[in-house]
């Protein structure tokens, strides 16, 4: 298309408007995500025609109550809108979408974007539920009302759409942008005055009687002190067995698919540094982050499908005492939870938390939650060390020990958020005043799109920055080769070796070998890696599953009790994973806070260690 | 001295003046205003209007729907036709009165 640029519509609307749903069907999977410049705010931008041929890009904006900006997502809405953000055009026109089902607070967000100027369409979402509760709303007389185009749209139908594009065409869209705009903060006053216009309103156009009594009915259960508490920590169980179970067969699947194409790509190269690269680097490197997609996809199944439902403001707001007692926010909860199978995906979803600082220092301590990955290396050294006798009643000592290396990883967690909100940044708790809304039936296919854009936003850095980092990881445990008739693991020879080395002092105050650090290097990729090559740096020719059952008694004989034991600490707070450092400087969008990251869990890794080191020693001793 | 005239005045609106945060479960009135308390951790221009954006304006019907299950806290407030939830330090802020 040769023409003019395509315009530009901004969608702006209230939290739970359905915003997001009605952008999905608007454009289907023709979205880009993004973050805007210099912000830690995504930027979601799609692409239609309208009936007339039009193309038109379209902008989905941060849910708002108003243009105030109140956070930084908030922000980003009202510059946007404003035309003030930077590399942003000012929008051509405006769509503001309204839940039909509940207009008191949209109409004020309504009147603060018509005094912006631009030329605007009211969107009423939901209508479908309007009539079904037996309710109704005089659309013209609304559009009179406010004086601009009021439209009505079902995002979840087909052709729920039809009107608003038919709206959009109508607008005088490409006309030169105003120079001025004549938007200011309104006042507390103002704000009165604008409710009281809004009441007025919906007095003369609208009359619904509400779904009130559906929710009020489920909430009577979900938000009741016993039966809420007990039905949030079932829907969480569910979770996490799904996370657990469901995904072993894909899980298992992609990794054969992986060892078959890995071998038969390895198979077709002759034997030397390529192969290495393909099949040791990139296939078993991308290959170990590749196979937690199906853990990821299921636990954002759930978290969409919860965030539609309505059910997400209730788990926080059921959760907000407790988190609140170390500085977190209720929302806080599902990305910490998350983070018990991958920190990636529970720092993803920390997204749902509006405030930057709240989101930040939940990002910060989501890896100290015991991740899938440390699993592996739990196993083995516990398996080796700790024996299988049983303890207080029952309960198996080695269970016991796994037991307190997961919640060493909760309470240091909390602690950390702690220091940070209460301590470091010494702030004021944030007020928490959150709109609880109405139960919604979630919309399969919005499930689905979000589902998509999720795994493919996953997929598309599996496939950039983190193959980088394997092949990096790959190329410092490869080289240089080892010369010729040398004995000994060719790792030791290797860069990575020769760190291990070089780094060996620096570890010896807590315990460790030399074998274990160069374990630490390639366990960056991926924490269970340190396992395999664990077995590499002893020797082993084991593969799979006989690497931990052959190594276990090799390190009750390497090993001291106090490394051991050290080593467990270690795992449970070092920065293991490139991955999440990756993902952390994504979503924050800066480098400062992956390398405060990594120097915090660093220095509480090495502390605890050394103290189990020294403590364990000094007690055997 | 204004005992008389103050007796008329309560007779005639007996319900007396409480902030939102101190009401229990299930408790049914009226916001007569916001005030500001000891305890802000927001300059009170903007906690103001950022409970008014939420639909705490004077003369909404307010219900309060549920406690937190921990320490009876966070409340959630049916204000006319919407449920917000928010602390019970923020809630302080909400004048109510019972009717």
């Amino acid at each position: 298309m040769n023409g003019p640029a395509a315009p530009e519509i901004a969608l702006v609307g209230c939290p739970n408007s359905g915003k997001t749903s009605l952008f999905n069907a608007l454009t289907g999977s023709r979205q880009k995500v993004a973050n805007y410049a210099g912000v830690t705010v995504e930027r979601k931008e799609g692409s239609f025609l309208t009936p007339a041929g039009r193309p038109v890009k379209i902008l989905d904006l941060p849910g708002t109550y108003s243009l105030r900006g109140r956070s930084p997502d908030e922000i980003v809405t009202r510059d946007v809108v404003l035309g003030r953000l930077v590399g942003e055009e000012i929008p051509d026109a405006v769509v503001c979408v309204a839940d039909a089902t509940n207009l008191r607070l949209v109409l004020r967000l309504v009147m603060e974007l018509k005094a912006v100027g631009r030329p605007m369409v009211l969107a009423l979402n939901m209508m479908d539920v309007v009539a079904r509760q037996g309710g109704r709303i005089d659309v013209s007389r609304l559009a009179k009302e406010l004086g601009i185009p009021v439209v009505e749209t079902v995002a979840v139908k087909r052709g729920g759409t039809a009107d608003l594009l038919a709206a959009i065409d109508r607008l005088p869209l490409l006309e030169d942008p105003p120079t001025e705009h004549g938007w200011r903060e309104p006042t507390a006053d103002e704000i009165r005055a604008a409710h009281a216009e809004a009441t007025r309103i919906l007095h003369v156009c609208a009359f619904h009687p509400g779904n009130e009594h559906l929710t009020r009915r489920l909430d009577a259960v979900l938000l009741h002190p016993v039966a809420g508490v007990i039905v949030l920590l079932a829907v969480l169980f569910l979770m996490f067995q799904a996370v657990f179970t469901w995904a072993t067969p894909a899980m298992d699947l992609i990794t054969a698919a992986i060892e078959t194409a890995g071998a038969a790509v390895g198979g077709a190269l002759p034997d030397g540094l390529l192969r290495s690269l393909v099949v040791d680097g990139i296939f078993a490197g991308v290959g170990a982050v590749l196979v937690f997609l199906p853990q990821i996809v299921i636990l954002f199944f759930f978290i969409i499908l919860l965030e539609d439902f309505g059910y997400m403001a209730r788990a926080a707001f059921l959760m907000d005492r407790l988190m609140a007692g170390t500085g977190l926010h209720g929302r806080a909860f599902i990305p910490l939870l998350s983070s018990f199978a991958c920190a990636i995906p529970g720092i993803m979803a920390a997204r749902v938390i509006e405030n930057r600082r709240d989101r930040i220092a939940t990002i910060l301590v989501a890896p100290l939650m015991t991740c899938s990955a440390r699993l592996p290396v739990y196993t083995l050294i516990v398996a080796a060390f700790v024996p299988d006798r049983p303890v207080l009643g029952g309960f198996g000592l080695q269970g016991l020990v796994m037991f307190g290396l997961f919640a060493a990883g909760i309470l240091s967690a909390l602690a950390v958020a702690f220091v940070v909100k209460k301590l470091v940044w010494r702030e004021a708790p944030e007020p928490f005043i959150m709109e609880l809304p109405d139960y919604k039936m979630p919309a399969p296919a919005n499930v689905a799109l979000g589902l998509w854009i999720r795994a493919g936003a996953f997929l598309a850095r599996a496939g950039t920055v983190i193959l980088a980092l394997m092949i990096l990881v790959w190329f410092l445990s490869s080289f240089p080769t080892p010369p010729e008739g040398a004995i000994g693991p060719a790792i030791d020879f290797s860069i990575a070796g020769r760190i291990g080395h070089f780094l060996a002092p620096l570890f010896e105050p807590i315990g460790f070998n030399w074998q274990i650090v160069v374990a630490l290097i390639p366990g960056m990729a991926a924490r269970e890696v340190a396992v395999g090559v664990l077995a590499t740096v002893y020797a082993l020719s084991a593969t799979g599953d006989e690497i931990g059952q052959a190594l276990q008694p090799i390190l009750a004989a390497q090993w001291t009790l106090p490394t051991a034991l050290s080593f467990l600490v270690w795992y449970v707070f070092a920065p293991q994973c490139l991955s999440t450092l990756a993902v952390v400087r994504r979503e924050t969008n800066s480098r400062l806070w992956p390398a405060i990251m990594f120097a915090y869990m660093f220095a509480l890794a090495y502390a605890a260690s050394f103290a189990t080191y020294r403590i364990a020693g000094a007690l055997l001793s | 001295m204004i005992p008389a005239r103050q007796s008329a005045f309560t007779s005639a609106t007996p319900a007396p003046v409480t902030r939102l945060g101190r009401c229990a479960r299930g408790w049914v009135g009226w916001m007569t205003g916001l005030a500001p308390t000891d305890d802000l951790t927001i300059p009170w221009a903007e906690m103001e209007r950022r409970l008014l954006e939420m639909g705490f304006v004077e003369g909404a019907k307010v219900e309060i729907l549920h406690e937190g299950p921990f320490g009876r806290d966070p409340l959630a407030v049916r204000v006319d036709d919407i449920t917000v939830a928010l602390r019970r330090r923020e809630a302080d802020v909400v004048l109510v009165a019972e009717g």
